[in-house]
């Protein structure tokens, strides 16, 4: 493709590209993000290629690999067109099948389309599938469409037409009002208006300013900005340039973290060929305004995503956070104005251009607008990725998009906002998402982890796994937060080894009062909403830890033992065979007992235990049954009686 | 014999401003750790003081001070594989493998790691080895992988 010089360069390769394409060209679409990948998706696609050939067909089929749509959690996910067949699960040895019966013959291969859990009807469409019928997917739904390493699938949906219009019947005024009209929040964390965020960069004294996409992504449980930056790398670019133009930046970095390889290739990828066809570099499409942007890639540090922090690892150095009393949209990188925005944040720039202010405010809450991604997971039916618009209540995210809890269990409580986020319990299931109500049920809404948990979840346990994890992350900068999330920990993995204390919460409470008032950064000062939280919500699980040495979601090893009820047994030997420590005595035909002295509390017989007998048992808060005699260990064919 | 390699990665970079994180990432990728004559090398190249590399190759989990093993096994414990089971996962590992999570095999073959998050929380719990994703494991399914590796 050559350099395009004006916007009518870009309409005309576009229409070209438009020209060229076969509405009804048999193509095959899999979806190649690292869920998928990590499903089997290449091996598929290898499958796809082989049989095409050995079935005749080589040259008649497309094959395109896309990013992620989404439903990981019925995935490798192929679509057949042109008549947008979508297959689940799709396996290697599915392939032969799919090619002689879809592509050649038309007809459709049913037990690989989506039944529906409750009804059992087969959808042929996304939009049959519960899963996506709640969804509003401004951003998401262009993935299933291109081929991320490929410019031409986004110019050819009108990738580009929201830059060559903010460059050509915009000045960067225009463009500022337009993101202030819309009432953009920034999508990573504290739901800071975007507008004043690039007003205060485009005001500040200094040169070079700089503009900044952050996919650090450190939450663990979030992968909306991975899954966008695979996905569709062209439409953080193309915000991103906006913004530059906006603010009068010349230079921007993409800061993303090394965990996520395939996202870091596929952005190199669209820069390379953004630079090639001059919409990045020097008088981009014509219109006199320059701009390059750098990839930094993160070596892994949680505090890193914090925006000060960024920006010393993006010089080179240590990511720790600085005071913030001078904003880092004046004096960033290197002291100068930088514009830090999360990816989604970015990705929502080139809809507002394109379809207008007024529109994107239309979509969601007084206070939040427009569309939220989330990473549905834990013990939820459907796990993925979810885009609603701000508002939805979390009872409709969980039970009518994520079709419920696993197992036919019970909801014990959702946790929101990653590690510096809070557990919402039951009673406020119905609350609507948006930035303000969460942070009113003293969590927040963070970058977009949902991690729903189920009964089996023991709340104490989950404040220690966090309080844990932001202890390893603390850079150790500031007093509070170091020693403070220390103190925290000991005390939690004191009372979950059933050796806490009723002073213990009094203390716990003391500390995250501390830590949130007297922290240097966002890491800090956030780090007592789970413990909070907890505490608020589930004081009963404190309690029964504390006071009874219980553990009520019997989770806490050193609260539980495993005990194999002699009644169920069926002396079948397979946890025998499998435990690890040699705990059970058992032999054919005796019922089966765990050594309690061995055990080690590894779960083993308890996974192993068949679902028909559920003969071991967790036991917690009480005292082990003592085993039964010898003589009655001896199973006397108990079917057979019954029988007769 | 590292001399060479290193001389070219800092080559690729040239004087570029603030390029020290991406240098180590990318010797850590071609040697699997920082070994010393690196650190001292970028150090004399790049007049940055031998402190201030050490310093940020200490810091971030992305980079080792030691050499690891042939296999690098990550264990994912993010909050969605852990309410998943993950904490069982990597017992199941570290009782194969015989090493705890920041340990090399004695025959140099595995290093165990544990990550934050790999990002494919729906599939959880997730490991990774050498850059391949295993999902929806359960101990028996690591047992059987860890095996093809041997």
């Amino acid at each position: 493709m050559k350099s395009l010089k004006s916007p009518y360069d870009l309409e005309k390769v576009r229409k070209d590209i438009l020209a060229k394409k076969d509405p009804k060209r048999l193509a095959i679409a899999a979806c190649v993000s690292t869920g998928c990948r990590a499903l089997g998706a290449q091996k598929v696609l290898e499958a796809f290629d082989e049989e095409i050939k050995k079935q005749g067909l080589e040259g008649k089929v497309e094959i395109k690999e896309t990013g992620c749509l989404g439903f990981c959690e019925k995935g490798p996910r192929i679509v057949i067109y042109p008549e947008e067949i979508y297959y689940f699960q799709v396996k290697a040895s599915d392939v032969p099948e799919i090619v002689s019966k879809t592509l050649i013959n038309k007809e459709i291969v049913e037990r690989l389309l989506y039944t529906d859990p409750v009804t059992g009807k087969k959808a042929r469409h996304l939009s049959e599938v519960p899963f996506y019928k709640y969804q509003n997917r401004l951003l998401l739904e262009s993935n299933r469409k291109l081929d991320p390493k490929k410019i031409e699938d986004y110019l050819a949906i009108g990738g580009y037409t929201a830059l060559a219009k903010a460059l050509f019947q915009m000045t960067p005024e225009d463009v500022m009002k337009e993101v202030k009209d819309s009432n953009l929040r920034g999508r990573g964390g504290g739901g800071f208006p975007t507008y004043r965020k690039w007003e205060s960069s485009r005001n500040a004294p200094g040169e070079p300013k700089y503009v900044i996409v952050n996919c650090d992504e450190g939450d663990p449980g979030a992968f909306m900005n991975r899954a966008l930056m695979e996905g569709n790398p062209h439409s953080i670019l193309e915000g991103l340039i906006i913004g530059a133009y906006a603010i009068g930046s010349h230079e921007g970095f993409i800061y993303v973290r090394q965990e996520y390889p395939l996202a870091i290739e596929n952005m190199e990828t669209a820069i390379k060929q953004a630079e090639q066809i001059g919409l990045l570099g020097e008088d981009i499409l014509g219109s006199g305004f320059d701009f390059k942007v750098k990839i930094h890639r993160g070596a892994g540090a949680f505090v890193s995503g914090e925006s000060s922090a960024l920006m010393t690892a993006i010089e080179g150095k240590v990511g720790e956070p600085r005071p913030k009393y001078v904003h880092t949209s004046e004096k960033g990188v290197w002291d100068k104005p930088s514009t830090l925005n999360n990816v989604e944040t970015w990705a929502n720039i080139p809809l507002i251009i394109n379809k207008g202010a007024e529109w994107f405010a239309s979509i969601g809450t007084a206070g939040s607008k427009g569309t939220k991604i989330f990473a549905l997971a834990g013990k939820v039916n459907n796990t993925g990725l979810v885009e609603v618009p701000f508002g939805i209540s979390l009872r409709d995210i969980i039970y009518k998009i994520g079709g419920g809890i696993r197992n036919g269990k019970e909801f014990k409580g959702v946790q929101t906002g990653g590690p510096s986020g809070g557990v919402i319990p039951k009673q406020h299931l119905d609350s609507p998402v948006d930035f303000d109500e969460l942070t009113k049920l003293g969590s927040m809404m963070g970058s977009g982890g949902m991690i729903v948990m189920d009964e089996d979840m023991c709340m104490v346990e989950l404040a220690r796994y966090f309080v844990n994890f932001l202890c390893d992350e603390s850079c150790g900068k500031c007093t509070p937060c170091r020693e403070g999330l220390r103190q925290a920990s000991i005390i939690l993995n004191r009372i979950t080894s059933g050796k806490g204390t009723e002073e213990d919460i009094k203390k716990l409470e003391k500390i995250a009062e501390v830590t949130s008032v007297a922290s240097l950064c966002a890491l800090g000062k956030t780090s007592a909403n789970p413990l909070l939280t907890t505490l608020r919500y589930f004081s009963d699980e404190y309690e029964a830890h504390i006071k009874e040495k219980r553990c009520p979601a019997l989770l806490c090893k050193e609260l539980i033992s495993y005990y194999i009820d002699p009644e169920k047994c069926k002396a079948c030997m397979i946890c025998y065979r499998n435990c690890p420590s040699d705990a059970i005595i058992g032999e054919k035909m005796k019922i089966h007992v765990i050594d309690q002295s061995k055990c080690t509390k590894c779960g083993t017989c308890y996974d192993m235990c068949p679902p028909r007998f559920r003969a071991v048992k967790k036991i917690s808060g009480e005292p082990v049954p003592s085993p039964i005699p010898e003589e009655k260990r001896l199973i006397q064919r108990a079917k057979k009686e019954k029988r007769d | 014999m590292y001399e060479d390699r290193i001389d070219q990665i800092i080559d690729k970079y040239g004087t570029e401003k603030g390029i020290l994180i991406q240098l180590l990432l990318d010797i850590q990728h071609e040697f699997n750790w920082i070994p010393k004559e690196a650190i001292k090398k970028i150090s004399e190249r790049l007049k940055i003081p031998y402190s201030q590399i050490f310093r940020v190759a200490s810091f971030y989990t992305a980079l080792s001070l030691k050499p690891i093993g042939r296999h690098l096994v990550r264990v994912c414990v993010g909050t969605a594989c852990y309410v998943r089971g993950a904490p069982r996962i990597l017992d199941s590992v570290e009782n194969k493998l015989g090493i705890k999570s920041g340990e090399t095999t004695s025959d140099g073959k595995f290093s165990l790691e544990t990550v934050n998050c790999l990002g494919c929380c729906a599939l959880g719990p997730v490991i990774e080895i050498d850059g391949k994703y295993f999902g929806k494991l359960n101990s028996a399914k690591v047992e059987k992988i860890l095996s093809s590796y041997n």
